[in-house]
């Protein structure tokens, strides 16, 4: 069957039949979950696992989880963890090697075949995975387990209907409207969803899932016992104008509750142009260089590779591990440290992401989702680290 | 084949807690046993063999005159010293007599107080001879243990992160109990060892590890304070068993200051 061009709305409970056919698809379907206190991302099988009327309160170091006064499923913004743990896993062996009687034999590792849905991917989440993407996958090397990943994944994005005050995806231009780079978009409104397709896996499943809730409504109706709260006799059609215009307004929501501005008008070029600023020192004060920001940012993508073998020097595997130019060791090269003060350390992440980035990859590395803002423990925002560094310029 | 090094292992003011980790290493033990001599460890066995060694463990920390001693003729025997442990690194819990009065207390715990002779305070292996090396934590990680006596052994650099222990929570994916619950969590300012178990089980890191490269200690206190917890609270956490390390003992002690300035304040 065709699928119609214009939104779907699909009521609530159905998104479980949406699960379930990605499940029948063979698909691990990640999304939010509330864990440690927080909405974190993690294995969904079921819609009762979603934060249903929980959200989120954000601001420079703080977090915390609240309830909301509605049952939203998706009412919260962006939370600790990032996709990028799928796509770029925090541990991995790229290779062992083994010792045998004619010498070492090398293992490859073996393909990944891993199939991630993603449930409730943000705007500036499908950005991150976009800068990612040309990390990973772009140029001479290519990443072959990003690669395997990302080929498989299946991205089901959920548009912002609020905003953190953290959040600056206005600025960066990455949101908070889901535009491209999903297979199906939705957007929360009191009854259900609005649902957009953006690709042509996306179509496949909708419909896929359209026949499966026809079936299960058809069952309900002909079983009028039928104890299955899942199943709803709800049909599934075209959004009408006036859940369009809810969904519209949901959305212009988030837009609205933006506060935060980065400036960036002269960047690339303001920082590295003021690479002696006596900001960098004063921050340099407040950093930790804990690494909190990287680890939580959805783009930064450094890496440790270290070769650990077993006592008897048998058996020798590979491995990467996530890491951080905020780790003073990072930056370890020829016998000593490159950069040897938090100063140093945090200069060069911020020059990296807002400004040699755009040489590197040609575009920013900062997508505004907020989160390096939240998870400093001091509360370090870098909409205003990068606004003191313009104020103090002499033109 | 080269000679296999000779190790010793020496206890000073200890729990012996970091020496039980070496004898810990069950899965290791005898590899390690065919990597390196085991010439002296009074733990495990009564055979003490003289030195000189190639490589010596120190655990425990510096507490009185003879220790003072002892410790100068174990660094003339050994070729590498490696400290074990939070009381050879940095003083250890027994520490907090340097902030005490060492008569007040001895007189308050041993009933005949004048056979008792001791400093009045606990330091540092490296407060008195030259420190090759320095394996943080109480106890010890004895996979690092293991680690660094397999790289003596093979003549390469041994691999202890110096790092916080956020990059370990993170890897885990544990939500940060600074941000998310206002714990008073020494991870920030805390070298890397453990794994990161402490965040892991809902309650904050107490620094056990000792200070990390860098520990901003004054940045992390003064974020502590502004979410309204108490100097009471805060320099117990700060000392403890690392109570002596240098970056933990200057916040302590700014933080003392701090608190009785703001007293001063209110009355």
């Amino acid at each position: 069957m065709e699928t119609p061009i214009s939104p779907l709305f699909i009521p609530k409970p159905h998104l479980q039949l949406l699960l379930d056919e990605l499940r029948r698809r063979k698909y691990s379907v990640v999304g939010p979950t509330i864990d440690q206190d927080a909405i974190v991302y993690g294995d969904i099988h079921s819609v009762e696992q979603l934060p249903q009327g929980w959200t989120d309160e954000q601001a420079p170091g703080h977090y915390r989880l609240k309830r909301r006064e509605d049952e939203s499923w998706f009412g919260y913004v962006v939370g600790p963890h990032s996709w990028k743990k799928y796509l770029f896993p925090p541990k991995t062996t790229l290779l062992s090697a083994e010792k045998t009687e004619s010498g070492w034999q090398f293992i490859p590792r073996s393909a990944d075949t891993t199939k991630f849905a993603l449930l409730g991917v943000r705007a500036c989440e499908l950005a991150a995975m976009r800068i990612q993407d040309q990390v990973f996958l772009d140029g001479p090397y290519q990443d072959p387990l990003y690669r395997e990943r990302r080929e498989q994944l299946f991205i089901i994005a959920v548009n912002c209907t609020q905003a953190a005050s953290t959040c600056f995806c206005t600025s960066m231009k990455t949101g908070p409207r889901c535009e491209k780079g999903f297979d199906l978009a939705l957007t929360e409104i009191d009854s259900g969803f609005l649902c957009e397709v953006g690709s042509e896996r996306g179509r496949e499943v909708l419909d896929a899932f359209i026949s499966s809730a026809r079936r299960a409504s058809e069952g309900s109706s002909n079983d009028a016992n039928s104890t299955n709260e899942n199943v709803t006799s709800l049909p599934i059609l075209d959004a009408t104008p006036e859940q369009l215009r809810s969904a519209e307004t949901a959305r212009q929501q988030a837009v609205d509750q933006i506060t935060k501005h980065m400036e960036t008008s002269d960047l690339p070029g303001l920082l590295l142009s003021n690479l002696d600023h006596p900001r960098w020192k004063e921050v340099g004060e407040r950093c930790l260089s804990c690494t909190n920001c990287t680890m939580v940012c959805p783009t930064c993508f450094c890496s440790s590779v270290t070769e650990v073998r077993d006592l008897n020097m048998d058996r020798v595997e590979r491995e990467r591990t996530w890491d951080s130019c905020f780790n003073p060791d990072f930056s370890y090269l020829g016998g000593s440290l490159v950069r040897n003060d938090t100063a140093s350390r945090y200069r060069q992440w911020l020059t990296h992401k807002l400004d040699s980035w755009h040489a590197q990859f040609g575009t920013s590395g900062c997508v505004g989702c907020g989160r390096c803002i939240t998870w400093c423990p001091v509360g370090i925002d870098i909409t205003e680290e990068v606004a003191a560094i313009r104020e103090g310029t002499l033109p | 084949m080269p000679r296999k090094p000779r190790l010793a292992v020496f206890k000073f003011a200890s729990c012996d807690g970091c020496q039980l980790s070496l004898l810990d290493a069950e899965d290791e033990l005898l590899a390690i046993c065919d990597r390196v001599e085991i010439a002296h460890f009074a733990e495990a066995s009564s055979d003490l063999q003289p030195g000189p060694y190639d490589v010596a463990l120190v655990e425990g920390s510096i507490t009185t005159h003879e220790d003072a001693e002892r410790i100068k003729r174990v660094r003339a025997d050994s070729k590498f010293l490696m400290t074990i442990g939070a009381c050879a690194t940095a003083g250890g819990i027994q520490s907090l007599r340097n902030w005490g009065q060492i008569d007040e207390w001895v007189g308050s715990v041993y009933p005949s107080p004048e056979f008792i002779r001791t400093l009045a305070t606990s330091t540092a292996i490296a407060d008195h001879v030259l420190v090759d090396f320095a394996l943080h934590g109480c106890p010890i990680n004895h996979h690092q243990l293991v680690d660094i006596l397999v790289a003596l052994a093979e003549g390469r650099q041994p691999r202890v992160p110096s790092h916080s222990v956020c990059l370990d929570c993170k890897h885990r994916g544990t939500v940060c109990s600074v941000v998310a619950r206002g714990i008073p969590c020494l991870g920030p300012v805390t070298q890397s060892g453990c794994g990161a178990i402490c965040p892991a089980y809902d309650r904050g890191c107490y620094g056990c590890f000792g200070p990390s490269q860098p520990a901003n200690t004054t940045s992390l206190v003064s974020q502590f304070r502004s979410h309204g917890h108490q100097t009471e609270k805060l320099v117990p956490l700060l000392r403890s068993f690392n109570a002596a390390a240098p970056e933990f003992q200057r916040a302590s002690e700014q933080l003392v200051i701090l608190g009785t300035s703001s007293e001063g304040c209110r009355s």
